[in-house]
């Protein structure tokens, strides 16, 4: 019979406070756990979004919404930039690869981004099954599109106007899946791709379907509904020359060399009309803004734990005063003072390592069950990961057990069975 | 053998309690006699290795109790003297077989299960091995307490006021388990009373005035 096993069997016999104090603790160290692997994993996912991509260039607004609408899919792009000026950035010596993008329709929710080859490229996208799209109105979607819509190779769908929706329904054309890319682990998994002519397309009138196909520069596209178009050449009379008219949302940028990062940004604002910003300082920005709310929480649950501790120490506190006839009978029978410690500390440690253990694992749990219920399927939270950074709360849990019990364990050390036991 | 020379004490300032020279042979069965405040708690106390009189010498088959350490002291205590107190007082959160266990482990003696069945059965309350101590009555608690003292066969079985809390029937039994106990585990036994009515059971007897 070891002091230990004397310690476990005196907290079963009074399992509501030590269900108390367990509970305490579990609760502040769920708290903490939650906000660990939150933190970390939004700061994986904003990393691995905008790992290749150094610079976004898009209309002039705020730089973080330009950001979060490009690289993330989350917010409304700041506006639209001419194709023109975009592409003359994009033959600009500081640009390795320049990806335009245009947005501004949706299917059940689900942004479908116009885009070229080079998103494939910067991406490093891969198919599991079918093709990347070519002609127009072919999609390629991501792992998660096919697996929540239930879409597969061959199906067709009418894309909506706007980024949530589905009030104004384009009916003129049909997208066509083509491709399901394979999981990427970032957020082409919850995006539908296509080229960029096919997003103008429904957005336009014929005659300037027709002018996109002359832009592309004389590949051409097959309609699979030939003819069913209407054809009213003339709507708009005071239409311009066809490139300036032509407008993208934004342009992904990769740089040619660390040089770049000087230069290139300072180029673009100041002698354009348009706006660049950096995702690494925009994730940066946005990560401090938050931040202080994690902080705060922080704050509240090592708060929390405190409280835990300081129950904790009154329980084993109160208790000892009842327990000290208990404690000076185990002295009579051949207990060491150390023992007598012993006893004591380990009822404070098995209280708050309890805690602990079940407070990280309600915290993964409790994870799991946000990411089930998250709308935004591009920053979904995993209860699964387990994190190095744990064992420091297991370790925090540790030292309160010892800091909770470190006084009435010195007691029991230090009390004179004498006294208590002529007392009786 | 046992013996406690020119041992006297006093609690700080207070007065000075002196006690007159005592010894015990192996085997003998002693009454402790006195009133309450007589300094019966103490010489017991003392005779136990809990309290460390001011002056003086105990000594126990050849150890003199207050030369060891305290850590040694603790487990000559475990190892050689049972001690059976007025009120029997086991762990709550054990059960009888544990709490006897534990006795066998602070005095660092393997857990000896059989040992524990064999005191039990002896004390007839065998039966209630797996009990835990609020579901037995006052007159079990007090056999399990016996139990408790002789398991790790003691060669000094003490008890402080065993009786006088019971009725006249109970006390008598009680005495007979002690003497029987003391005489099944060799043990030296030494009941510590104000209660006149065991007084006749036994020939040696150590008064305190």
């Amino acid at each position: 019979m070891s002091p230990l096993k004397i310690s476990w069997k005196s907290l079963w016999s009074k399992p509501l406070s030590s269900a108390l104090n367990i509970m305490l603790i579990a609760f502040g160290t769920g708290i903490l756990t939650i906000l660990l692997l939150a933190s970390t994993q939004i700061g994986q996912k904003l990393d691995n979004n905008s790992k290749d991509i150094d610079l976004v260039v898009g209309a002039k607004g705020s730089p973080l919404q330009l950001i979060l609408s490009s690289i993330y899919y989350i917010d409304f792009p700041t506006g639209n930039i001419p194709l023109k000026a975009a592409q003359e950035l994009a033959h600009s010596p500081f640009v390795k690869k320049a990806v335009p993008l245009a947005q501004g329709d949706n299917y059940q929710g689900i942004r479908i981004v116009g885009t070229d080859s080079n998103f494939v490229s910067i991406y490093k996208l891969k198919t599991s099954a079918g093709k990347f799209w070519s002609a127009d109105f072919e999609v390629t979607i991501g792992s998660i599109v096919a697996a929540n819509q239930k879409l597969k190779i061959g199906d067709t769908f009418f894309g909506a106007h706007g980024l949530t929706g589905s009030s104004d329904i384009h009916k003129t054309h049909a997208y066509k899946v083509v491709g399901i890319l394979t999981p990427q682990g970032n957020v082409t998994d919850n995006l539908i791709l296509t080229n960029i002519a096919s997003v103008w397309k429904m957005h336009e009138d014929h005659e300037k379907e027709e002018a996109a196909e002359h832009h592309q520069d004389g590949k051409g596209h097959q309609h699979e509904d030939g003819t069913t178009h209407q054809h009213d050449k003339n709507q708009r009379p005071d239409q311009g020359p066809q490139n300036e008219e032509k407008e993208i949302t934004a342009l992904l940028i990769q740089y040619r060399s660390p040089m770049s990062v000087v230069m290139f940004p300072r180029m673009v604002n100041q002698s354009t009309n348009l706006q660049a910003a950096s995702p690494a300082m925009e994730s940066t920005r946005l990560f401090s803004l938050i931040g202080v709310g994690v902080d705060t929480l922080q704050w509240f649950a090592a708060l929390i734990m405190l409280i835990a501790a300081i129950s904790v120490f009154v329980n084993l506190y109160n208790s000892l005063k009842e327990r000290n006839y208990d404690l000076a009978i185990m002295r009579t029978l051949g207990a060491s003072r150390s023992q007598l410690f012993c006893i004591v500390i380990f009822e404070g440690i098995l209280l708050t390592l309890a805690g602990t253990i079940i407070g990280i694992l309600l915290g993964h749990l409790v994870l799991q069950l946000i990411g089930n219920y998250q709308e935004s399927s591009q920053a979904r939270l995993s209860g699964f990961i387990f994190l190095k950074d744990e064992i420091y709360l297991f370790a925090a849990g540790l030292a309160i057990g010892i800091f909770a019990g470190i006084i009435p364990a010195l007691q029991a050390y230090r009390s004179n069975i004498s006294k208590i036991l002529s007392k009786n | 053998m046992i013996s406690i020379k020119s041992v006297s004490h006093s609690y700080g300032h207070a007065q000075n309690i002196g006690f007159k020279d005592w010894e015990i042979n192996n085997g003998e069965q002693w009454l402790l006699l006195g009133e309450s405040g007589s300094g019966k708690t103490t010489l017991l106390h003392v005779l136990t290795g809990i309290l460390k009189p001011t002056a003086g010498e105990v000594n126990i088959d050849g150890t003199s109790l207050y030369s060891l350490s305290s850590r040694e002291l603790d487990q000559f205590r475990g190892r050689n003297i049972g001690i059976i107190f007025q009120r029997p007082h086991l762990i709550r959160s054990l059960t009888i077989t544990e709490n006897l266990v534990m006795a066998q482990s602070f005095a660092r003696l393997p857990a000896d299960l059989k040992r524990v069945r064999e005191v039990l059965e002896s004390l007839g309350i065998a039966a209630k091995k797996n009990a835990y101590p609020n579901e037995l009555s006052q007159g079990q608690l007090q056999r399990v307490s016996i139990a408790r003292a002789v398991i790790n066969k003691p060669a000094l079985l003490i008890a402080d006021e065993p009786t006088s809390s019971l009725d006249d029937k109970n006390a008598h039994a009680v005495l007979d388990l002690l003497m029987q106990q003391s005489g099944l585990n060799q043990a030296t036994l030494v009941v510590a009373t104000h209660d006149k009515r065991v007084k006749d059971a036994f020939t040696n007897t150590y008064e305190l005035r």
